[in-house]
């Protein structure tokens, strides 16, 4: 295994001074592969089969390389700007004086990263890692080794192999990882891990960013254009086979609704998938025979019915992308985040019992509504918390550098993408700059104390003298 | 009994009271008649608590509160409005934005130090946000604890808004219950317990704790004028502020001026006896009285070290010549006694600054602006002042909140409401205009790969109302110079065709 040495004290270890790079320019350079075009990255060269989960390569493409490319190429063209000092407002009394909020690097930081999209979950938050300032160690998903092996071989030969390092191992070794002191731990994965995390982040008031999952639900009411809505849901479940933190995980509709989905969710994925979709090319597989053993003993133990797919093989690690109806709010299926090619679909009388139903369970990473009715995709945006919402469509809103990805209450803390990334890694200094002149109109604060130095203090540091502009 | 209040905070916020402004508003206009009229009662228990002067009070605590509620009742549709953010090509026709939302229900745990600006604070951002609120003050600071629970539920709704009372074990108890966010002022043993407990439901939290706020003081510098600054800073509720220098670092050569610089502004803030000046405070309680006290055996005080127990009292106190690994230098003081540190030079203060813990605040006294940038560029810490003390927390527009041991997260005016919201992002599209996303369908081919690709690498586009009036407007001031432009030349030309013309004509 690949040990690295962390430095005790991270603002002033020769490894992390070495790497504080305050100039964009140079930033820039472990943004960018060395000695190639500012539009390419060293990430081109995992341009490659991803055969962790016999992804398809326009899967891998799009979700992998594609998006970190965007997200590196926004990062790159305003890292300058976002690093520029933020002038802050004054009141009377400071109005002479130079306020501004800096950011700063935190140290060292820690990006755990996840199996179903290995290489995004690792390699993003890295991209506002670096942005920011800071050294990186990056400890990819184990149950995804294949992509963890090229990461492990790749990084050190693109960056500066004293600021980010790679370490590869299970649990254990992820424990053991954790009894070091970090600046700020980015994790991406379950709850129960993310417990762990926040124990030993607790030990030295580490700043932690989860990014979690849980059940995304996905509410279709009212008029619906079917066809086009069907397609979506099937693209955004089903990309990755369902193995995405942000798919639809559940699906609330009335029955009437439900009727005439399914047919439309038939012809979706017979396009799509065609007859036989374990011989289509653009079907991926479960990641690991254990998580395919638990999504089929969900599908064993579900009292709803399949309607559509149920078929699986063990030794393939495939999954038929399977819809199941009748189902409630209690069923083997509703227990857990599905996070697999499963669809179900729970009957609902009205939106107010759909709201009620999510705002019983914990709140989601995203949220769904496909309607044409706009009061409806009000109401359900209104009443209800959500990390992300999207309407009229799935996953798509995580495409957008400028929207922050994460999640809130049980699905995460914190966010990233684009600034997001970059803030999350920062510190934001507050700093004021004084002068010594001026130094009578101190003696306002000093003792001995009286009314008349209070009222004007008063009036200097009200808010309201934060309008009046400098003369 | 604590499991029954926050039950009823949940419930009382789920009932979506506290989502439209104008209640927040109203909260937030009840909560500013509370300072205002009761400022008298405020004072009294401060007196009592920290033999604070009536002047102290508005000075340190009222004023900043007041602000506080001034600002957010003035933008609080700005800041709850949603945000529009860039788009794509994909999502030109789309609605794209950030739409703040309030958490839940939040735990603030006050201190003792400053017990109505640590706790309202954060409650002002927890009311403006949309959220619920259990208050839990600091049971060392009993008479404004027992004032805020009393006043409280006069001013505010009771059930979003509750005040728990109780030390340690109350404390313990709250703890064990879900949050969905826990906002904590207070030292580090205490926020190591708040964040373990807040790890069982991943809970987020703010912590605001404190640390060793060192306090430079270049030879190149009004050195008068710099201690008259850091005196106020230090004694002023008798050193126990979370961002009180906590010690001075300077070279040998201006020690003895600092220490004579010192005692004069002493004798100008508090007279010749500071335990009778109605303006110096006291310590908030035996236990801190000894453990201040304690810190300086051994050391021979330059000025000051006079103590009354019955009183706890301890006169401002300065030390010179401080060892780096005394007991002085371990812990956060949080009292009346100022240590001098000597160093060699900027760089040996930078070192010794960065071979510690990264602190709340810093203080950079200098004239030389290279200094200066080179201290704030080789160092970092919750918040810094140059040439003078404490300020940066008087103004709201900045953050204000530690980094590493010093603390996580911020707040003060509009970081209040954004550390106590969640910014949900929020696409909404229509079904419409299908074919622009077949690309992204199986089955796959390379052109619709290509398709996608460049749809979702298309750069983004700021579609908000302000670029969109300043472009409309200066779309209009370039076609109205161009018009300028065309009717001078074919006035110009013109000019020339007509005078041809009347000539031909009159010829």
């Amino acid at each position: 295994m690949y040990l690295c040495h962390l430095p005790t004290n991270t603002w002033s270890s020769s490894s992390f001074t070495a790497c504080r790079l305050p100039s964009p320019s140079h930033l820039n350079s472990q943004l960018v592969s060395k000695g190639s075009e500012p539009s390419t990255c060293f990430l081109l060269l995992i341009h490659c089969p991803l055969v962790d989960a016999h992804q398809p390569k326009f899967e891998a493409v799009l979700s992998e390389v594609d998006i970190l490319l965007n997200d590196l190429t926004f990062t790159i063209s305003n890292l300058s700007s976002w690093m520029q000092p933020e002038s802050a407002s004054t009141n009377l009394a400071t109005k002479l004086d130079d306020c501004f909020i800096r950011r700063e690097p935190l140290g060292v930081v820690l990006i755990i990263g996840s199996w179903n999209y290995p290489l995004q979950l690792l390699l993003l938050p890295m991209v506002g890692a670096i942005a920011a300032g800071n050294c990186v160690i990056l400890k990819p998903s184990e149950v995804s080794a294949t992509t963890g092996s090229l990461v492990a071989e790749l990084v050190p030969k693109y960056l500066s192999q004293e600021c980010y390092a790679v370490i590869r191992g299970g649990a254990e070794e992820t424990q053991e990882l954790l009894k070091n002191r970090f600046d700020h731990i980015f994790f991406t994965g379950s709850k129960g891990v993310a417990r762990s995390i926040l124990q030993a982040a607790s030990l030295h008031f580490t700043p932690v960013t989860l990014e979690l999952g849980g059940k995304s639900p996905c509410v279709v009411y009212g008029p619906v254009n079917m066809t086009a809505a069907a397609r979506r849901l099937v693209w955004a479940k089903f990309f990755n086979a369902g193995q995405s933190c942000v798919a639809p995980d559940y699906i609330l509709c009335t029955s009437s609704t439900r009727d005439l989905l399914l047919p439309a969710l038939k012809e979706a994925l017979w396009e799509f998938y065609g007859e036989d979709p374990r011989t289509c090319p653009d079907l991926c597989r479960i990641v690991s025979p254990q998580h395919w053993t638990r999504l089929r003993a969900l599908l064993e133990k579900t009292r709803g019915r399949i309607v559509i797919g149920g078929e699986s093989d063990q030794e393939d690690k495939y999954m038929a992308p399977t819809v199941v109806v009748d189902v409630s709010e209690d069923d083997a299926l509703m227990a857990e985040e599905i996070l697999g090619p499963i669809l179900p679909i729970l009957s609902v009388e009205s939106v107010e019992e759909a709201i009620a139903l999510i705002n019983r369970g914990q709140k989601p990473l995203a949220l769904y509504v496909f309607s044409e009715e706009s009061s409806v995709v009000k109401t359900v945006l209104e009443k209800t918390s959500s990390g992300g919402f999207c309407s009229n469509d799935g996953i798509v809103h995580m495409t957008l550098p400028s929207l922050p990805f994460g999640g809130v209450g049980a699905s995460g803390w914190g966010s990233y993408h684009g600034r997001w990334g970059f803030e999350t890694f920062s510190h934001r200094r507050a700093c004021m700059l004084r002068g010594w002149a001026l130094e009578r109109f101190n003696t306002l604060r000093y003792p001995p104390y009286s009314d008349g130095k209070l009222g004007w203090l008063r009036w200097t540091t009200s808010a309201h003298s934060l309008m009046i502009p400098l003369i | 009994m604590a499991r029954q209040v926050v039950q009823r905070a949940k419930e009382a916020f789920l009932s979506g009271r506290t989502r439209p402004l104008e209640f927040r508003l109203q909260q937030l206009q009840s909560l500013q008649r509370m300072i205002t009229e009761k400022e008298t009662e405020i004072c009294t228990a401060l007196k009592q608590d920290l033999h604070r002067s009536q002047y102290d009070t508005p000075l340190l605590e009222l004023i900043s509160i007041e602000n506080e509620l001034k600002l957010a009742m003035e933008k609080l549709s700005e800041w709850a409005s949603r945000r529009p953010v860039e788009k794509n090509l994909l999502s030109l026709s789309d609605e794209v934005y950030i739409h703040p939302q309030p958490l839940g229900v939040v735990l603030i745990i006050g201190a003792w130090n400053y017990p109505w600006a640590v706790t309202l604070l954060p409650l002002v951002g927890a009311i403006a946000a949309g959220n619920a609120a259990v208050v839990k003050p600091s049971e060392l600071s009993e008479h404004s604890s027992l004032l805020l629970r009393a006043l409280l539920p006069r001013y505010l709704d009771m059930e979003l808004y509750p005040v728990v009372m109780g030390g340690a074990s109350e404390t313990q108890e709250l703890l064990r219950l879900r949050f969905d966010h826990i906002f904590y002022t207070g030292s580090c043993a205490v926020g190591r317990l708040v964040m373990e407990a807040a790890a069982r439901y991943l809970t987020p939290v703010t912590l605001e704790l404190g640390g060793k706020s060192p306090c430079y003081i270049d030879k190149n510098c009004n050195i008068m004028v710099a201690c008259r600054r850091i005196t106020w800073g230090k004694f002023v509720n008798c050193g126990q502020t979370c961002i009180a220098p906590d010690y001075i670092l300077c070279e040998r050569s201006i020690q003895g001026r600092v220490v004579d610089c010192i005692r004069q502004t002493l004798l100008e803030f508090y007279g010749i006896d500071p335990k009778s000046s109605p303006d110096y405070g006291r310590i908030i309680n035996r236990h801190h009285f000894n453990r201040v006290v304690g810190l300086m055996e051994g050391y021979a005080p330059v000025l000051g070290g006079q103590s009354d127990p019955s009183q706890c009292y301890i006169a401002p106190t300065v030390l010179r010549d401080v060892p780096p690994h005394s007991r002085l230098m371990q812990e956060e003081i949080f009292g009346p006694v100022l240590p001098i540190v000597t160093v060699s030079d900027m760089d040996d203060a930078i070192s010794f600054i960065n071979e510690r813990e990264k602190p709340l605040a810093l203080y950079i006294f200098s004239s030389d602006k290279k200094a200066i940038n080179k201290m704030m560029e080789e160092t970092t810490s919750g918040g810094v002042t140059v040439n003078d003390v404490m300020m940066h927390y008087t103004l709201s527009s900045l953050p204000f909140g530690g980094v590493g041991q010093s603390g996580m997260g911020r707040y003060h005016g509009k970081h209040t409401f954004e550390q106590l919201s969640h910014h949900r992002a929020c696409l909404v599209r229509s079904l419409a205009m299908e074919n622009v996303n077949l690309s992204r369908y199986p089955p796959q081919d390379r052109r619709r790969a290509r398709r996608v690709k460049m749809a979702l690498k298309s750069p983004l586009i700021d579609m908000s109302k302000r670029t969109l009036v300043w472009a409309v407007v200066a779309t209009i001031i370039g076609c109205a110079l161009f018009i300028t432009l065309m009717v001078i030349l074919l006035v110009a030309a013109g000019l020339n065709c007509t005078c041809w013309y009347w000539r031909g004509f009159y010829n």
